[in-house]
């Protein structure tokens, strides 16, 4: 069973049609037992990091994460994939859950081009750097569907596939351990992104 | 790069497709959740849904089909149709939709696109425009293109993007329907003014026509309805045909 986190943050109707699309059993909760129980965890998130990092704190689920991450495999998905890093600069200074190294930062700040927008929103080709069993069914340059402002930074030694934006590689896949993030969705990147969702079931 | 996006347009009443000629005539076509799984095969990048239903069981109708098509289909949905409040937010998105069109109901109420931004973010909220020209000027036009509200709709889409719409769709009433390119000058007066992504409507009638829009530069994406699901254009022959026109686009 795969556990989804529960913390109030965005809307799991996607994530949770694709699981059963996949015919992966799934479970949205905000119980500790049930985070235990899982074989693999999902941590999904939409928003604005503080805000998200406040209510995960408030569910008490943070120190089981911790670690069940050690154990099981973890997915975190768009800010669920940003709350893995050590820090954001989302309006202040926020830390974030540590289990994969580096930090969260203004995409726009990086862009040399001023007319790129951001959020960078739509489909960006996947460029896979080095091969990991969660691309077990996804061609390399596929395309996946984004909308973030924020992205990841400093985390080179993590990063397993990124997207060109400008003169900016964006972090799209990172992996320390049994922790995976995506920056971009799974749920809404069509046939590809259930390609991964499905690989993610099987590690 | 981002690709550029095409995104087929299904207008649906009392739980089926039709789709009209200068908002006049509607004709039905088809099953909605039929047509969603016939785009999604045919690499539609995302789907618009508007539901132009007027009465409440029709409302439920198009919130059963929203479930049903979100169910099994794994792209960007949009969603527009007399939202006028953040309960009709609320209820399309807890239905699977993952962005919001809001039209007439913002010109009832401007301050509806900020408070659906702060609430859902701004990547959840389209700004959608029906705009003629009147006078020499860009006007907006309220309730499906029927009514001139005298506003300026350069200066209305400003004051959307500043209060939170994180994309516009631009339908041109000079253009829908007739088939013969989108409108080209509206659109670059258009992206002129904002920097929030610009899906184009109205008037795209062949491949050449989307092809010439993306040589436009703050054009994201491409929208139509009739000239898809007649099958005049496919999409999947029309995305071949602009990337090897060198148009980015996701195959």
């Amino acid at each position: 069973m795969i556990a989804i986190v529960d913390y109030g943050v965005g809307n799991l109707f996607s994530l949770v049609s694709s699981l059963r699309a996949l015919e992966l059993e799934a479970r949205v909760t905000r119980e500790a037992a049930a985070l235990r129980a899982a074989d693999r965890i999902i941590l999904p998130g939409v928003g604005a990091f503080g805000d998200a990092q406040a209510k995960l704190d408030a569910t008490g689920l943070v120190p089981v994460l911790r670690e069940e991450a050690a154990r099981k495999p973890l997915l975190g998905i768009c800010l669920g994939m940003q709350l893995l890093f050590d820090r954001s600069s989302e309006y202040g200074d926020h830390p974030g859950l540590g289990l994969v190294p580096g930090e969260v930062t203004d995409l726009r700040a990086d862009l040399e081009d001023p007319s790129l927008k951001v959020p960078h929103m739509g489909w960006n080709s996947l460029r896979v750097l080095r091969d990991d069993p969660l691309f077990r069914y996804f061609r390399d340059g596929e395309y996946v569907y984004y909308v973030h402002s924020f992205y990841a930074h400093n985390c080179a030694a993590s990063t397993l596939a990124v997207s060109q934006y400008g003169n900016v590689a964006v972090t799209g896949v990172v992996r320390s351990g049994n922790v995976w993030g995506t920056q971009f969705h799974p749920e809404k990147s069509g046939d590809a992104g259930l390609r991964l969702l499905k690989a993610f079931g099987e590690l | 790069m981002l690709a550029k996006r095409i995104i087929p347009c299904l207008d649906v009443k009392d739980g089926r497709v039709v789709k009209g000629t200068n908002f006049q005539g509607l004709r039905d076509m088809a099953d909605p959740v039929e047509m969603a799984r016939f785009y999604n095969a045919s690499g539609a990048d995302e789907l618009v849904f508007y539901d132009i239903t007027a009465s409440a069981e029709g409302r439920n109708l198009f919130t059963d089909i929203l479930r049903a098509v979100a169910s099994e289909i794994f792209i960007p949905l949009t969603v527009g149709g007399g939202i006028r409040t953040l309960d009709d937010f609320d209820r399309v998105l807890k239905c699977g939709a993952d962005k919001v069109s809001v039209n007439s109901g913002a010109i009832a109420d401007p301050s509806l696109i900020g408070a659906a931004a702060k609430k859902y973010g701004d990547q959840c909220v389209v700004l959608s425009m029906d705009v003629k020209r009147v006078d020499g000027q860009f006007r907006l036009f309220a309730k499906g293109g029927r009514e001139d509200t005298g506003i300026d709709a350069m200066e209305w889409a400003v004051r959307g993007v500043e209060n939170g719409a994180g994309e516009i769709v631009l339908n041109s009433i000079d253009t829908d329907g007739v088939k013969e390119g989108f409108d080209l000058p509206m659109l670059d007066a258009l992206a002129a003014r904002v920097g929030v992504p610009i899906i184009a409507s109205g008037g795209a009638g062949k491949m050449e026509d989307f092809a010439e829009l993306f040589t436009h530069p703050g054009i994201d994406a491409g929208l139509a309805a009739s000239i898809f699901h007649t099958g005049e254009v496919d999409i999947r022959s029309l995305k071949q045909y602009l990337r090897d026109k060198g148009v980015e686009m996701r195959l």
